[in-house]
């Protein structure tokens, strides 16, 4: 059997980091992704990052992919295994099961597993939203800014987080129209510059409304849109009809786990971290002294978040196998930038999150 | 974060419209001439020297969120000028005529393209704005005379 220093699952800018850690300190790195192109969420992210300098803000995501695959692979004990899927994971003996792109089962063992899977959307439930037509937003974002493909020509965006923010502003710019951003909560959620830059394109957002049930014969052809009361309540009397042809959800993320229940990590629920994580000491390491987490896996944040967790769970991951010379000055580093990134009103909620993760 | 009127008077400056603390400070690191003040925390507002300002929109391409315009109410005796971040294609070319919008997506006017700036590989493209000084202060953003966001393709 195959074995390695550390495997990585998952090549978004969490696991492209965490591997960078490891290779840079001459560790036998192996990244896995389901993918057929590394990046994870970068390579839809045609918009300019926030952050800082050191979390290249004002690059787009996509350019940030391109460059830390070509800086993995200037590591020859790097690898990269795309269109690979992490079917298991055996803790007795540290074994992962994969599939590779030739749809071969490979075994791999793996002295420090690092879990960087991300997140997935949630659903909301309402009639019709099995209709054709109706699609998460990174499904969006995958036709439009992988494919090229436009999802649709006149769509109704539910929710107002940045997501929801970000993705209606890439439609524009595919051209495609935004007939409306509806959101449950009383108030915007993603930052007010994306929401101005829709707002000044002619895009309305209404708060305090959601979907009733999506209408239409074969496919989606027309959303009923209804007010919410304070306890969050349709009001029958407020329904109206907004003609689309894609509806787009764009209502929260919940973190990967399956691999880490598998490895027998301590799990919490923490809503403000999107559901269920493992327990992490902030640096990546879980309860079990092998598996570290990295990115959205342990509590969903954002890309420039994510690649600072990535780095953090790298270095204590080689530090854990002795390797890692620099371990305080690094992490101290990349431990003060995700403490300035999470610092201000914006990040309160994860700040509370990683609080009761700790109880 | 609206320089005064005395201000607008002496030529081209900077219209910050970042009025939320979120983790990012690209703006900083953008202006040459200091006039951004440097970050204590990257969650501040930007502060500006307007004094220091000299217009020349550097800030505009670099800021993520497209939050930041420079406006020019000395450009000529009637027409004010409008420095604006654009990211659609195609882009508008010098010369062409365009609808303007405001803030809320209304549109109040129409104005002509003087100059088309595209620098860096990851700066946003500036559309410089010739247009009437009362508008100067509302639009914030442009479409193409024919369609508007509803082109072919």
């Amino acid at each position: 059997m195959k074995q390695v220093d550390i495997a990585v699952v998952g090549a978004g800018p969490a696991g492209l980091h965490a591997a960078l850690m490891g290779a840079e300190r001459g560790l036998d790195v192996l990244v896995i992704d389901n993918a057929g192109q590394a990046g994870g969420q970068l390579v839809k992210q045609t918009h300019k990052f926030f952050g800082s300098r050191e979390q290249r803000a004002g690059t787009r995501g996509i350019h940030i992919a391109d460059e830390l695959t070509k800086k993995l692979s200037t590591y020859t004990k790097a690898r990269l295994w795309l269109s690979s899927t992490v079917l298991s994971y055996y803790p007795a003996d540290q074994t992962l099961m994969i599939e590779d792109d030739a749809e071969s089962i490979r075994l791999i063992q793996a002295q420090r597993l690092i879990i960087a899977t991300g997140a997935s959307e949630k659903l909301l439930p309402f009639p019709g939203n099995d209709l054709p037509g109706v699609y998460g937003a990174g499904a969006v974002q995958t036709l439009m800014n992988v494919h090229g493909v436009k999802p649709g020509r006149k769509v109704l965006m539910v929710g107002a987080g940045n997501i929801g923010l970000i993705v209606s502003y890439q439609l524009l710019q595919s051209d495609v129209e935004v007939v409306a951003v509806v959101e449950a909560a009383p108030h915007i959620g993603g930052y007010a510059v994306h929401a101005s830059k829709i707002r000044r394109m002619g895009v309305p957002i209404y708060t305090s409304h959601s979907v009733k049930a999506a209408r239409g014969e074969q496919v989606l052809e027309r959303a009923v849109i209804w007010q919410l009361d304070e306890q969050w309540n349709g009001i029958d009397s407020t329904q109206f009809e907004l003609p689309c042809d894609v509806l787009c959800l764009a209502v929260g993320l919940s973190p990967l786990t399956e691999l880490l229940w598998q490895a027998g990590c301590r799990m919490v629920f923490v809503p403000e971290l999107g559901g269920h994580v493992p327990w992490h000491n902030g640096r990546g390491a879980t309860s079990v002294p092998e598996v570290f987490v990295a990115g959205d896996a342990g509590g969903v944040e954002e890309a420039s978040s994510a690649m600072a967790t990535g780095a953090l769970a790298g270095l204590s991951a080689v530090e854990s196998l002795g390797q890692c010379p620099d371990y305080a000055e690094a992490t101290g580093a990349w431990s003060r930038e995700l403490d300035a990134l999470r610092a201000g009103p914006a990040g309160s909620k994860i700040r509370k999150g990683l609080q009761s993760l700790q109880l | 974060m609206m320089p005064d009127e005395e201000r607008l008077k002496q030529g081209p400056v900077a219209i910050f419209e970042c009025l939320q603390e979120i983790p990012c400070d690209p703006c900083a690191d953008a202006c040459q001439f200091g006039a951004v003040l440097a970050f204590q925390d990257i969650n501040d507002l930007p502060q500006l020297d307007y004094d220091a300002c000299n217009g020349c929109g550097n800030c505009v391409s670099r800021c993520p969120g497209l939050a930041i315009f420079v406006i020019d109410m000395t450009w000529s005796e009637d027409k004010a000028l409008l420095k604006l971040p654009y990211e659609l294609l195609p882009l508008p070319q010098k010369g062409d005529e365009v609808r303007c919008f405001d803030r809320e997506g209304t549109e109040v006017g129409q104005g002509r393209i003087v100059r088309v700036v595209q620098s860096l590989r990851v700066g946003t493209p500036v559309l410089w704005v010739e247009l009437d000084k009362e508008l100067a202060l509302d639009v914030r953003h442009v479409a193409p005379l024919s369609g508007g966001g509803e082109r072919d393709g």
